[in-house]
């Protein structure tokens, strides 16, 4: 199976373990993978900050860069989720159309498309699992606590192949954890307060991790943790599903 | 003083961490009340698909709803008054207080006289209202405007309330027992009651077929002040109308579900016709509420019912609390309804929020209020409202993403300078810094990762093809 990866800008720059470990994990689960290598960002920076109207070129560079691809496979909810939503073309239309029918998070695309019957990872520790808010109730990644649907998590589903592991849900269980986009620092108190508290949910339970698809709500969770000497550390999804026997 | 904006405002709420998480557990307490209560009924999910088809009819279809609404009224021996703004609504409120000589009267909770300012424009005019819901009463002494549209004195605890009545109506200071508080409240309200002549209320719901208004209390104070009123007066907004008493049967099983996890409001009232020698007033408000409906992005806020299941759930709300929204209608739907009213001044509100979405799944009338709040987003940069800093930034930021080479050079500029130089970007003015590290600067980005990793297989296969 032939698949672009589509790697957010802060992915690409900042936690590239994270964009490695989701090519090897694609590649083991005999994915084809190619990288379009003029590829920026999706733009939800400035669409959700209200400039959606500076991000017509930044579309058109994401339309160029896969309006060729089968699937596209991006290791972040929300990025995904924007894409679906907001990805907008006045030269191109129906290839944005065709993008945005084909792109998917990396969690669902392995539940719905790939459907491994197993997979070879082993990550034996204590690990919290983080809800992301776009990749829930935009994408419906899994069931949420405001509507009385049938249980069910596509990514825990995954994480719940993986041996050794032991996975925690919050008290919450799907509360924001604050970061926002640009929200984390224009409501700077209210994103650090929401954060903290999140963390504190997640500590009582004495985890070693906190994971999740979303690596802007672990940067986030991770810039509090380390400022305040947690040894909680965070861990993207595709790293664990990544991990342990190789093939 | 600059004007009030929630950032600001929310981190000096948030400067008292126990209120904070106090107010927070709280206010998701009564969303787990609403979570069980919904879930106790299989048809949930249909009830709100209706609620928001009857509510979208209605307000397709809301000057033809209004016109029957006014002329069974009429046939039932209410007056019916029309008010383009707040300023008429006043107006016509003082007018009939006015001709009927009556000096002392009571209001049961109604936001639009609160959207309004009704009790401070009376009060300039020498006319004292009491408001007799407990919260709005408990505010209404301290001089404050309600925090949440449902339990307007949330901000407060139990020792606020009881410093706010040994100080006004005399209990024992630092008593805070909620039953001595309640009592001391129900005497000192009662006695308001038996002298008033004149009972103002808000309206829940206005029933076209019937010309008869519903009000939703849980603790009576409507019926009390209406039944010894000799003149009663309904405020409410154009968007309150329903076709059909068959309608209300929907909304009132979703009302008190979503706002606090009752089955029912203790009373659910219909005050169809005055009583015999009594007058009726009902006073059908605008305020800005047709632009909202001329504007298909915005007009679905109009279904909304005031349950406030949106604020309890959420968190920037619940963290923030009502106060650092600078508004009379504060969490997410105010978000929605203030920059209508003065784009200018709430142009910070759709802003205080991580579009998470999860009001838009508790709404009872399926308002996708996340998407309003991003729509508004985009109106209020575009009109110039976002600041001259934000916006020049984005500007840079755009040019960035738009051009790869650019792109990757900025990247490569910003990982060594937090790599060689770390003090240039951990800083106090740096606002993710100052309660969070930075995320580590790796060498290379995964594009250059992939790059060379691409050079080396190819470099291996040429080998092995060689040898």
């Amino acid at each position: 199976m032939e698949v672009a990866l589509f790697i957010p800008c802060y992915i690409d720059q900042l936690y590239p373990n994270v964009a490695v470990a989701t090519l090897e994990l694609l590649q083991k689960l005999g994915c084809t993978v190619s990288y379009p290598l003029q590829q920026t960002c999706c733009g939800q920076p400035l669409a959700n900050s209200g400039f959606s109207h500076l991000s017509n070129k930044c579309n058109e560079n994401f339309i160029n860069n896969f309006s060729d691809a089968g699937y596209i496979v991006c290791p972040s909810g929300s990025c995904t989720l924007h894409v679906k939503e907001h990805l907008e073309s006045q030269s191109h239309p129906s290839k944005a159309e065709k993008i945005k029918s084909h792109i998917y998070e990396l969690s669902e695309f392995i539940t719905d498309v790939l459907k491994p019957k197993n997979l070879s990872a082993s990550f034996p520790y204590k690990v919290g699992f983080l809800t992301s808010c776009h990749g829930q109730r935009g994408l419906h990644l899994s069931s949420m606590s405001e509507i009385n649907e049938p249980s069910f998590s596509k990514p825990l589903q995954l994480l719940n192949n993986v041996k050794g592991i032991e996975i925690v849900m919050p008290r919450r269980i799907d509360d924001c954890c604050g970061f926002g986009g640009t929200f984390c620092v224009y409501e700077e108190a209210a994103s650090i307060k929401m954060g903290k508290d999140r963390i504190r949910d997640f500590e009582t339970n004495n985890v070693d991790y906190i994971t999740g698809y979303d690596v802007s709500c672990l940067m986030h969770l991770e810039g509090i943790l380390k400022r305040n000497k947690s040894r909680v550390k965070t861990i993207h999804i595709a790293e664990i599903l990544n991990s342990g026997t190789n093939g | 003083m600059g004007k009030p904006v929630h950032s600001i405002l929310s981190k000096n709420f948030i400067a008292d961490n126990d209120r904070t998480d106090w107010h927070d557990e709280t206010l998701f307490m009564v969303r787990k009340k609403r979570d069980y209560a919904s879930n106790q009924i299989p048809e949930w999910e249909t009830l709100r698909q209706w609620a928001s088809q009857i509510k979208a009819h209605t307000l397709s279809n809301l000057d033809h709803y209004l016109t029957v609404f006014e002329k069974n009224a009429n046939a039932n021996g209410i007056q019916v008054h029309w008010a383009a703004n707040a300023m008429e609504h006043n107006e016509i409120i003082y007018g009939i207080i006015k001709q009927t000589g009556i000096s002392s009267m009571v209001k049961s909770k109604s936001m639009l006289t609160e959207e309004c300012h009704l009790n401070e424009y009376l009060q300039d005019k020498g006319i004292q209202v009491t408001d007799t819901d407990l919260g709005e009463w408990i505010i209404q002494l301290r001089k404050e405007h309600p925090s949440h549209i449902v339990l307007p004195a949330i901000h407060l605890k139990k020792q606020d309330v009881s410093d706010t009545f040994h100080q006004h109506i005399q209990t024992e200071k630092n008593n805070n027992d909620p039953k001595y508080l309640t009592t001391a409240a129900r005497h000192h309200l009662r006695n308001i009651f038996i002298k008033s002549k004149l009972a103002i209320t808000g309206v829940n719901f206005a029933i076209a077929e019937t010309g008869g208004i519903v009000i939703c209390t849980n603790e009576g104070n409507a019926d009390m002040g209406v039944h010894g009123a000799a003149v009663h007066i309904a405020c409410m907004g154009i968007e309150k109308i329903i076709p059909e008493t068959l309608h209300l049967s929907i909304f009132l099983r979703l009302l008190a579900r979503s706002a606090t996890g009752q089955a029912i409001t203790t009373y659910s009232s219909h005050f169809t016709s005055p009583r015999k020698g009594q007058q009726m007033h009902i006073v059908i408000v605008d305020n800005g509420r047709t632009r909202l409906l001329g504007n298909n992005n915005f007009r679905n806020s109009l279904k909304c019912i005031r349950c406030a299941a949106c604020f309890n759930t959420c968190p920037v709300y619940r963290k923030t609390g009502g106060h650092s929204y600078h508004s009379i209608v504060a969490g997410p739907i105010g978000s929605i309804l203030n920059p209508n009213t003065d784009i200018k001044a709430n142009a910070d509100l759709p802003f205080a929020c991580t579009l998470c979405g999860s009001c838009s799944n508790v709404c009872p009338v399926k308002i996708d209020i996340h998407n309003q709040l991003w729509i508004w987003r985009q109106q209020i940069s575009k009109e110039g409202y976002a600041g001259k800093t934000k916006s020049l930034s984005m500007k840079m930021m755009a040019y960035i993403l738009s051009h790869p080479n650019v792109y990757r050079f900025s990247g490569n500029v910003f990982r060594m300078t937090l790599k060689y130089f770390p003090l240039i970007i951990k800083n106090k003015l740096n606002p993710w810094y100052r309660q969070r590290e930075m995320p580590e600067a790796p060498k290379k980005s995964f594009r250059q990762w992939y790059i060379q990793k691409q050079k080396s297989e190819f470099k291996k296969q040429h080998i092995k093809k060689d040898s």
